[in-house]
């Protein structure tokens, strides 16, 4: 009786202590946020502007910054800010999605790969070796080209499916550490099924190592996303950070000396994948009491 | 070693035959005629080009034939080097612009990808451990690595292009000049590429920097270094040793990340105008030309294989336990 009601209370200081080291972590405070203000500016602001198209043409061309365009106008009068908070959003939640799809392919495959071992492994070891070499980038660039239209729902899923490899060989790895301890096996002797001790017994001894390797994913998803806007396979409508910069660049904004145009798309994606990095090692130090400054 | 080799082998084939396949399914697969539709928005003035087009097309996707003997013809014109002819400038065949593209890629990808390498593991070696220096080469490496690779080559190009002057922020060599094996010529060449150089190499930089200064500080926390401590060795030999000993996940993240930094060379090459694959990668996206896409595709996925084998090759010289059998690098 005492064992089951001292678990939960153990879990809840274990988690007490996580919040304690996280909320005095700078790295993980600051890290994360950045993040949240550039998340919630690309959510809100759209709302608080009151504009719903972006790449409406509203003044004056080749403005510098005013009080009443924060970051000037393009070559063709639309304002830099507006598409700045639009392009926040498309940008964030490309990562995110492509970084959560992601991250669920590399669960599964880790931890069926992991658990499962001998056949099973080796296929899906195999499966992720091959998608590993092949050139993310380069996949992605054919099938964009052959899709007539593209939306970001569309990217962010190719980039979650062609991105996860790392991520499945880090998960099969921890978990073919687990998969031999003593509790593991207590529950497989007591009957649990597979889907079941993944669930209930493995996933949460990892919880810290899955969440870090979603951060990191979504910071890749990012960069990616960008990548792909800037060489012209972005989503047909909208606007996004990367095809910001595509924009400037395609129509001279570096001859003209528009640096309003590509400083700030550029400095934001930046922003967000950097302070993901950062809130990563932060949460690495909260979780690894040998990494913890003193 | 023979086993060690020959799995990785038999890897890449099946990687290169996953990748052929890619390539071969996507236009199949995608809805619609492809060949009306390509020939429909391939924007192609001469009627005779587009007769040649459509005899060419119809050919190669062979639909009157069943669909195994399609995916064998694929096989055959891609190991007679035939990857099509260029609609964007018809009608060359796209193996020779690859081929005129790939030198401008590869002069530019190797140096960068080599010195930032190497720089980035000696610094981050170098500042591991030392609280002044690590606190100021971490954050600027995290920054670094966070940059998008088009975003620092526009900062680049903008400031040491534009505002000063000081270099070309166009094509690889001045449109004055034709290619020759001249004095002029190569001091042009060295112009142009310094910039798109300059940038690919800073932010390959940062990544490798940090890998080093963690791998560093993991390998000095181990029983081998607290030993030598012990035995009063000196302080840069214990660094020495865990040098060697970390450089050895770095070389597999080296092949981790060569998808990575093809992909930076693509995007910094677009902005300069540098005239090799990304630009020809652009300017087939532009066109609509699928040919040049494919063509190119193929290209970069067989360098990534060659490049991934010899970095094997690298790890079995310098690491003697895949010599003997015994384990080591994964995959």
């Amino acid at each position: 009786m005492t064992a089951t009601t001292a678990l939960p209370t153990e879990e809840r200081v274990v988690r007490r202590e996580a919040l304690y080291f996280a909320v005095r972590n700078p790295k993980l405070v600051i890290g994360f946020s950045i993040v949240l203000v550039l998340a919630l500016t690309g959510l809100f602001g759209p709302v608080i502007l009151g504009v719903d198209a972006p790449n409406e043409y509203v003044a004056m061309p080749m403005l510098p910054p005013t009080s009443e365009y924060w970051f000037g106008t393009t070559t063709q009068g639309q304002d830099v800010f507006v598409q700045f908070v639009y392009g926040l959003r498309t940008t964030i939640l490309a990562g995110a999605i492509g970084g959560g799809i992601a991250a669920v392919i590399a669960m599964v495959i880790g931890f069926v790969a992991g658990y499962r071992g001998g056949m099973v492994d080796e296929v899906l070891n195999m499966l992720t070796n091959i998608v590993l070499v092949i050139p993310t980038l380069a996949v992605l660039l054919i099938i964009n080209a052959y899709l007539g239209i593209r939306s970001v729902g569309m990217q962010a899923l190719l980039i979650g499916l062609t991105s996860w490899p790392w991520a499945a060989r880090a998960i099969r790895a921890q978990t073919f550490s687990l998969r031999s301890r003593d509790f593991v096996d207590l529950a497989r002797l007591s009957g649990v099924g597979t889907p079941r001790i993944i669930a209930r017994e493995i996933a949460p001894n990892m919880s810290s190592y899955l969440f870090m390797t979603f951060i990191l994913l979504f910071g890749s998803s990012v960069l990616i996303a960008a990548s792909l806007d800037f060489i012209g396979l972005g989503p047909t409508e909208g606007v996004s950070l990367g095809l910001m910069l595509q924009n400037a660049t395609q129509w001279s904004a570096l001859q003209l000396g528009l640096w309003w145009w590509f400083v700030p798309p550029g400095a934001a994606i930046t922003a967000v994948v950097g302070a993901l990095y950062v809130a990563n090692v932060g949460l690495d130090e909260v979780f690894n009491p040998k990494l913890r400054e003193t | 070693m023979r086993q060690y080799f020959g799995r990785k082998l038999f890897i890449y084939g099946l990687t290169f035959v996953a990748a052929v396949t890619v390539n071969w399914v996507i236009p199949r697969f995608m809805p619609g005629d492809p060949v009306a539709s390509m020939l429909a928005r391939a924007r192609v003035s001469q009627p005779e080009a587009v007769e040649a087009m459509r005899v060419y097309y119809t050919n190669l996707f062979g639909f009157d034939e069943p669909i195994w003997q399609q995916y064998l013809n694929f096989w055959g014109a891609l190991f007679r080097g035939d990857f099509g002819i260029s609609i964007y400038v018809f009608p060359v065949p796209v193996t020779d612009l690859i081929m005129g593209a790939v030198p401008y890629t590869l002069g530019l990808m190797i140096p960068a990808v080599l010195l930032s390498y190497w720089v980035g593991n000696r610094f981050g070696a170098f500042a591991a451990r030392r609280k002044l220096l690590d606190n100021t080469v971490l954050p600027v490496g995290y920054v670094l690595t966070a940059t998008p690779y088009m975003w620092l080559a526009v900062l680049l190009a903008w400031g040491f292009g534009v505002v000063a002057g000081w270099f070309p922020i166009a094509g690889g060599y001045s449109f004055s000049l034709t290619p020759s094996w001249s004095w002029t010529f190569f001091v042009d060449l060295l112009h142009h590429w310094a910039l798109p150089f300059l940038s690919l190499f800073l932010v390959a930089l940062g990544g490798w920097a940090i890998g080093m200064r963690n791998m560093i500080i993991y390998e000095l926390e181990s029983d081998y270094s607290n030993y030598l401590a012990a035995l009063g060795a000196p302080a840069k030999l214990i660094r020495r040793y865990a040098y060697r000993n970390a450089i050895l996940p770095q070389i597999t993240g080296l092949a981790l990340q060569l998808g990575v930094l093809v992909a930076g060379a693509l995007v910094t090459e677009i902005v300069f105008s540098y005239p090799g694959i990304g630009s020809l990668i652009l300017k087939a996206i532009q066109n609509q030309d699928f040919f040049l896409l494919q063509g190119s595709f193929m290209f970069i996925v067989i360098g990534v294989l060659v490049a991934n084998f010899i970095i094997d090759i690298v790890y079995v010289l310098i690491d003697p336990r895949t010599r003997t059998g015994m384990a080591g690098a994964q995959a």
